[in-house]
């Protein structure tokens, strides 16, 4: 199953296009990493997928064709916007009680124990809470409608390093407790290593790279050489992305699997996401997109396995 | 020692009366049994996150801090400590159980199943003494203490590299 899918997709706001002839399948049981510079149009395509903005062309559904902003779509979805926007002027438990009546499905009792757990006071209003706090509220808010999909618009940017990490820890407990499938945005690619195992690149308003990250990293290598020898060697490879010295270049290849492609006197390293990203993101006309087939649905078992 | 720093010894192995300072350990103790392990990660290693839970895993047999039929850390625990991807704890997991080091029992988590083999002390006495006659002699040639590392790293690699294309030419056969 695929939790976004999206064709010829595009939004546009005036006469810009935030989005354009955006194609994109995120399968079901990841932690997908939406990665792009600022006014990429991260934020405008998850707008899209949870209906809180409509196309200007193309379409996106949610959990295998139904229409995003559907109440079936809605239902599934919980979405947490940047900035984890609550209600400053009301209690943690007005909050409750408020998300509560505004949903079909709302765990009351999870809810309380998790921000007992957490130490949040349930008479504090929520703009007095600490960000970290506030931050975890709209989580805690968020799980508590039980959805299949969650998505993050940015949800760490305001948060101190430890809050970074409890957010992102508490993110992936809900994910090992019970198949919820996350997609978070984020330009902090550090910080994403470690959680995201899909990653979708966008620049400039479509999509560039996107596929499980232990696929990417498998196909691309980096490869150092003499600089002088980078130009016959950059016909046969595909070559990502070139950083040369006077005397020596850094080649960021797709090898597609063919290890051992480095010519001789050369050395082959593999590359970290970071590396990956950074490579793709300084060369916008590069591209590594996975054909119809890649976007393969995920046994129901392999999602429900983490119970261990 | 780093070694200490990376693992941290057990205080309640079951079997062990728990020490004085035990007590600092029950809200962990107290979801079940507690792992003789904690993984902590190095972001800075390289490495990828699976590999150094495997790493520490096999680094913990080794010293025996792991013994078998000891339980790995769950799934879950690892994931709300370490703020990783529960597919890297699992594909850590699978890696030791390709291994033959531990196996899943369902429903109850990932235990230690073999050990590692442990070379007698007699053995690697002698290893040691014919490693030191070999760091003497490359001093003596001029090799500075990084030239030594990286020459037995490369060398380290290139046996591996042979013994593993020898092994999977074998197995190709059968």
């Amino acid at each position: 199953m695929n939790v976004i899918e999206a064709i010829g997709l595009g939004k546009r706001y005036g006469s810009t296009w935030a989005l354009r002839g955006c194609a994109l399948a995120i399968p079901a049981g990841h932690v997908a990493a939406l990665v792009g510079p600022n006014g990429a149009g991260k934020t405008t395509l998850l707008n899209l997928a949870v209906g809180l903005t409509a196309p200007t062309e193309g379409m996106v559904t949610v959990f295998d064709g139904w229409p995003a902003g559907s109440p079936a779509a809605l239902d599934g979805i919980a979405f947490v916007a940047q900035d984890a926007p609550l209600y400053r002027n009301l209690s943690v438990a007005d909050m409750l009680h408020l998300t509560r009546n505004l949903n079909r499905r709302f765990d009351q009792g999870y809810a309380e124990a998790r921000l007992g757990q957490l130490g949040i006071p349930m008479g504090r209003r929520a703009g007095n809470l600490s960000g970290g706090q506030q931050a975890q509220l709209a989580l805690t808010l968020a799980l508590a409608r039980r959805p299949r999909l969650l998505v993050l618009d940015e949800p760490m940017a305001m948060l101190d390093p430890l809050a970074r990490h409890d957010f992102m820890a508490a993110v992936m407990a809900a994910v090992a407790d019970g198949g919820v499938s996350v997609v978070l945005s984020s330009h902090v690619l550090a910080e994403l290593e470690r959680v995201a195992d899909y990653l979708v690149l966008i620049t400039s308003g479509s999509v560039q790279v996107a596929g499980e990250v232990d696929d990417l990293l498998a196909c691309h290598r980096v490869l150092t050489g003499p600089a002088a020898e980078a130009g016959s060697y950059a016909q046969r490879l595909d070559v990502v992305n070139a950083r040369r010295g006077g005397a020596q270049v850094h080649l960021l290849v797709r090898t597609n699997g063919r290890s051992g492609s480095a010519p001789p006197g050369w050395e082959e390293h593999p590359v970290s996401l970071e590396e990956l990203a950074l490579a793709y993101l300084r060369e916008p006309g590069a591209a590594a997109l996975p054909g119809p087939s890649r976007a393969r649905a995920v046994e129901p078992a392999e999602v429900t396995n983490w119970q261990r | 020692m780093e070694v200490d720093k990376q693992i941290r010894p057990a205080r309640n192995v079951a079997g062990a009366a728990p020490s004085g300072a035990g007590g600092e350990d029950a809200p962990a103790a107290s979801r079940g049994a507690m792992s003789p392990i904690e993984f902590r990660l190095d972001p800075g290693s390289g490495v990828p996150t699976y590999l150094q839970l495997v790493q520490q895993v096999e680094h913990a047999l080794r010293l025996g801090y792991l013994k078998p039929g000891d339980q790995l850390p769950k799934v879950r625990d690892v994931v709300a400590s370490l703020a990783i991807n529960p597919n890297t704890v699992l594909k850590a997991y699978r890696e030791l159980e390709t291994k033959g080091l531990a196996a899943g029992r369902p429903g109850q988590g990932t235990f230690i199943q073999a050990t590692l083999n442990h070379v007698a002390l007699p053995e690697l006495t002698e290893l040691r003494r014919s490693l030191l006659g070999w760091l003497a002699t490359a001093d003596a040639t001029g090799l500075d203490e990084d030239g030594m590392v990286a020459l037995f790293t490369s060398a380290l690699r290139g046996f591996r590299e042979r013994r593993g294309a020898a092994s999977g030419d074998s197995e190709s056969v059968a």
